[in-house]
């Protein structure tokens, strides 16, 4: 066996807070070996990133490193002062964050960005620099470098940015890479691509990468060795093989069990049980005051026609001058009683906007919504009125979609005032109730949102969304933003409210084997255009499209996850 | 870009129009301009033709279009009190409010991003936290009392500095500088402080808390991975970033800084013409005053311009999205 570059032993990080010592990473060990890739996994808070951040030397005040030891190609590095930790940092670490829109600078240029770190790090003179950052842009496969070279980060696409943002990583042949998250916040088809690069260049240029994620998916396609981390400590480590196939410690088997399969439907997401955090909810008991007179005349109960949305992408005043950019081109499909219909594809294929079209928050171009027989692109303000109370959206991100000045109670309340639903005394007892039937504590109700965890703010959305008792659902990315046991517990409410409730979905992931648990039928989109529409059985099994094909191929396969 | 440009050079010339109206019915709702022009011992027909002479007798909105075009032309009319064209009123006090303006706009500029940086980099420094309470009094006391203030220790007390005036000037022929004589600099030194002071802790303030919210972005935090040191990520990364909505206030304050040159000219009786429009309010100099509306409209509207131009040049992403 090699030497590894890159040793860590037993290291602890401490946070001095008014509540006493807080310690988000203990007795943490691990090695890297160069060309190895290791995956750090574990759900947010658990301390991984945090590990990352002390190897770099980047932990914020006024955390620290209390304990242990960091070896970098037989160097300790954990006691260095800041000047010679900045000279380690890009140097002989590099770094590859989670968001590529906003680890690039926007008013530099990349080539500029890329000269600057080059010259930083290594002796060469301006026109030697120019030559290796494009031979960098060359090799991180982005085309045409010269032209590039020149261009803002605004003007590539969130994968090319990730390239980027490696390329800058790899600028000073670094022995060592921390890639933090660096696909979450990426398309399935863009991740696959940077991970197989990442994959390349360890291999390539014998770097060890140290690979932060809370995706098993992630984890089983790329990593050699895995650890597993659960509050602050590691729970299990060793090959990725060995670890998924047949995991030791409970937090391990609980976590693996809950990530979504692709290869089958199973009745209900199993939850990540270790730690005794289970969360009841009580949907049923929902159902018991829920007015259920929602049969759809016809039992299809929304219908989309030849849908159409067209941004002005250049404007003039001459409007032969103008040229449009169509998100949405002649979308239709239908959605029946009850059923979660689901919408795949990749960011920018229009998803998100059909949803937001049939939850008339945007204007339709062309084409018809129709909700229950009736043409809600043909109504007036007060027939919109009453059909915005009967469908609701639950948005991706739990952290914006709240009002952060408003306390829970009044984001519940809110639907149910603006709609007149319930007299001014009764509305106080609905909020209640509804947080108590998505699991929240009593004294929920006068905290602010930001008290709250992903997970939990999540469910608030979710009990906002119910206030009005609604017939339609729009989930949009409803988990993609959470942790994957956090995720199976959203998924299992949204699967309660189907089935107690009778509530019709439509339900918007780029994560296929989600999809496959969620949704009675499917619809691919590509480019605006839905190219499919299929049983969820029937597209996981043989599908027609190429496209859908491709999509299908890309999903990460778990074989090796124990079952 | 151009489009943009275009756009934006459309908007202020409505703008102007309207700024226009509101100078022009001055005239109209201040008093009959007759009244005051001829004295007591007027006759009905002396009132008749010089309503004729002076075209008033037209239906408004002619008159108006007739305003204009001469406004376009700079001419303003005739000065009620002085009896003397506006416009070569207006150019011989011009100088000495743009002197006194650039020079306190350069203090409140330099010195206010200077500060701005400086706290916000050492932001539990006992300096920065000091620069900080004291700006608090920049902000809060009016300019006036800043004047007296510092009439009272450097010109009373201490005896360096003069109170009032503009030393001597030198006359270039189009234009009388005081910047080119010891007094005349002097001179300069109390008002350009007591001008420009508010806008010094104003833009010290923005800046500051612009520039920590840019050092808490992702990128900051990669160029730091990436190793570059800190003289680089302030100066060269965080800086740049930072002045994107700092240029449309400094832009906006300079406009102020002109049109609110008054009370500072009227504490230290500076010639120049924000002392001339309070005279004119005084003595219901209507033509001054409408003109000096005008130039001041003119002046905010070209500095907008030219602040949504550069705003396009630092920030990329505005000049694509606007092409």
């Amino acid at each position: 066996m090699t030497t590894p570059v890159l040793s860590i032993r037993n290291l602890t990080v401490e946070i001095p807070t008014r509540h006493g010592l807080f310690k988000p990473v203990q007795n943490v060990s691990y090695d890297i070996r160069p060309g190895e890739i290791r995956g750090v996994v574990g759900e947010s808070g658990a301390g991984k990133s945090m590990t990352g951040n002390a190897i770099i030397g980047l932990l914020d005040e006024p955390a620290h490193i209390s304990q242990g030891e960091i070896w970098l190609n037989g160097k300790r590095i954990d006691g260095l002062d800041a000047d010679q930790k900045r000279r380690i940092r890009g140097a002989e670490i590099g770094m590859i964050f989670q968001d590529p829109l906003t680890s690039l600078n926007p008013l530099f240029t990349v080539g500029e960005q890329l000269v600057e770190t080059i010259q930083l790090h290594l002796e060469v003179n301006a026109a030697e620099a120019k030559e290796r950052a494009l031979a960098l842009l060359e090799r991180v496969s982005i085309p045409n470098p010269p032209e590039r070279f020149n261009q803002y980060p605004h003007q590539f696409s969130g994968g090319m940015r990730q390239r980027v943002v490696i390329a800058l990583a790899l600028c000073s042949e670094p022995s060592v890479i921390v890639a933090d998250e660096p696909t979450t916040a990426l398309d399935v088809s863009i991740q696959a691509q940077v991970l197989d690069l990442i994959k390349e260049l360890a291999a390539e240029r014998q770097v060890g990468v140290i690979l932060i994620t809370h995706d098993m998916g992630v984890i089983a396609d790329t990593t050699d060795e895995v650890t597993v981390m659960y509050s602050g400590e590691v729970v299990e480590s060793g090959p990725t093989d060995q670890i998924l196939s047949a995991p030791t410690h409970p937090y391990t088997k609980s976590l693996i069990s809950a990530v979504p399969r692709p290869q089958k439907k199973l009745h209900r997401f199993p939850q990540v049980s270790y730690g005794g955090r289970q969360t009841t909810f009580k949907i049923e008991d929902l159902a018991r005051n829920w007015d259920k007179s929602t049969a759809s005349r016809n039992g299809t109960l929304l219908e989309v026609q030849n849908l159409t949305k067209r941004f002005i992408e250049r404007g003039s005043i001459l409007p032969s001058r103008r040229k449009y950019f169509t998100a949405v081109d002649q979308v239709s499909f239908d959605i029946k009683d009850g059923e979660v219909f689901g919408l795949v594809g990749e960011s920018g294929s229009g998803k998100s906007t059909v949803a937001k079209m049939i939850g008339t928050l945007h204007e339709v171009d062309g084409g018809k919504v129709i909700f229950d027989g009736e043409e809600v692109t043909a109504m007036q303000a007060e027939g919109i009125a009453r059909y915005r109370k009967q469908i609701q959206m639950i948005f991706q991100d739990p952290f914006s979609s709240l009002n952060p000045r408003m306390k829970v109670a009044q984001i519940v309340a809110e639907p149910l005032v603006h709609h007149k639903l319930l007299p001014p005394d009764q509305v106080g007892a609905r909020v209640a109730e509804l947080l108590d039937r998505v699991g929240l504590t009593k004294g929920a109700g006068q905290k602010y949102p930001h008290e709250f965890s992903g997970g939990q703010r999540q469910r608030i959305s979710i009990a906002r969304a119910l206030a009005t008792q609604p017939r339609f659902l729009i989930c949009d990315e409803p988990t993609s933003a959470l942790d994957v046991s956090i995720q199976a517990q959203i998924l299992n409410i949204l699967k309660d409210l189907q089935e107690h409730l009778g509530l019709t979905m439509l339900f918007i992931s780029h994560d296929l084997p989600v999809v496959r648990q969620m949704c009675d039928r499917v619809g691919v989109m590509k480019n605006g255009q839905l190219v499919e529409v299929q049983d969820t059985e029937t597209l996981f099994a043989s599908p027609q499209h190429a496209y859908s094909a491709q999509l299908l191929d890309l999903m990460p396969r778990l074989t090796q996850l124990s079952d | 870009m151009l489009p943009f440009i275009i756009k934006r050079i459309g908007q202020s010339f409505l703008v102007l129009l309207i700024t226009g109206v509101i100078a022009f019915s001055m005239f109209r709702f201040v008093g009959d301009p007759i009244e005051n022009m001829l004295g007591q011992e007027r006759t009905a027909e002396d009132v008749e033709r010089l309503r004729g002479q002076l075209g008033l007798d037209q239906p408004v909105p002619i008159q108006y279009v007739k305003y204009l075009a001469e406004a376009i032309q700079g001419n303003f009319g005739v000065s009620y009190r002085q009896g003397r064209e506006v416009s070569e009123i207006i150019l011989e006090r011009a100088p000495a409010t743009l002197e006194l303006a650039a020079v306190s706009a350069t203090f409140a500029v330099v010195l206010g991003i200077a500060l701005g940086v400086f706290t916000a980099i050492r932001r539990d420094g006992f300096l920065a936290n000091f620069i900080m309470s004291a700006s608090l009094i920049g902000v809060s006391l009016p300019t006036f009392l800043i004047g007296i203030l510092l009439i009272y220790l450097f010109s009373v007390e201490l005896n360096w500095l003069p109170s009032f005036g503009r030393g001597e000037v030198v006359d270039l022929g189009w234009w009388t500088t005081g910047l080119l004589t010891e007094s005349g600099l002097k001179a300069l030194i109390l008002p350009a402080i007591t001008l420009g002071l508010y806008q010094m802790t104003l833009i010290m303030r923005l800046v500051r808390s612009e520039m920590l919210e840019v050092l808490r972005q992702d990128y900051i935090r990669f160029a730091r991975a990436r190793g570059l040191s800190d003289k680089t990520i302030n100066f060269r990364h965080a800086l740049k970033n930072t002045m994107v909505p700092v240029i449309t206030i400094i832009g906006l304050q300079l406009g102020a800084i002109i049109a609110f040159a008054i009370i500072t000219e009227t504490v230290f009786q500076w010639p120049g013409l924000g002392l001339l429009f309070i005279n004119a309010i005084q003595f219901v100099d209507v033509p001054v005053m409408a003109a000096y509306l005008m130039m001041i409209s003119v002046m905010f509207v070209v500095i907008n311009l030219v602040v949504d131009i550069l705003y396009a040049l630092v920030d990329p992403r505005l000049r694509a999205s606007s092409t």
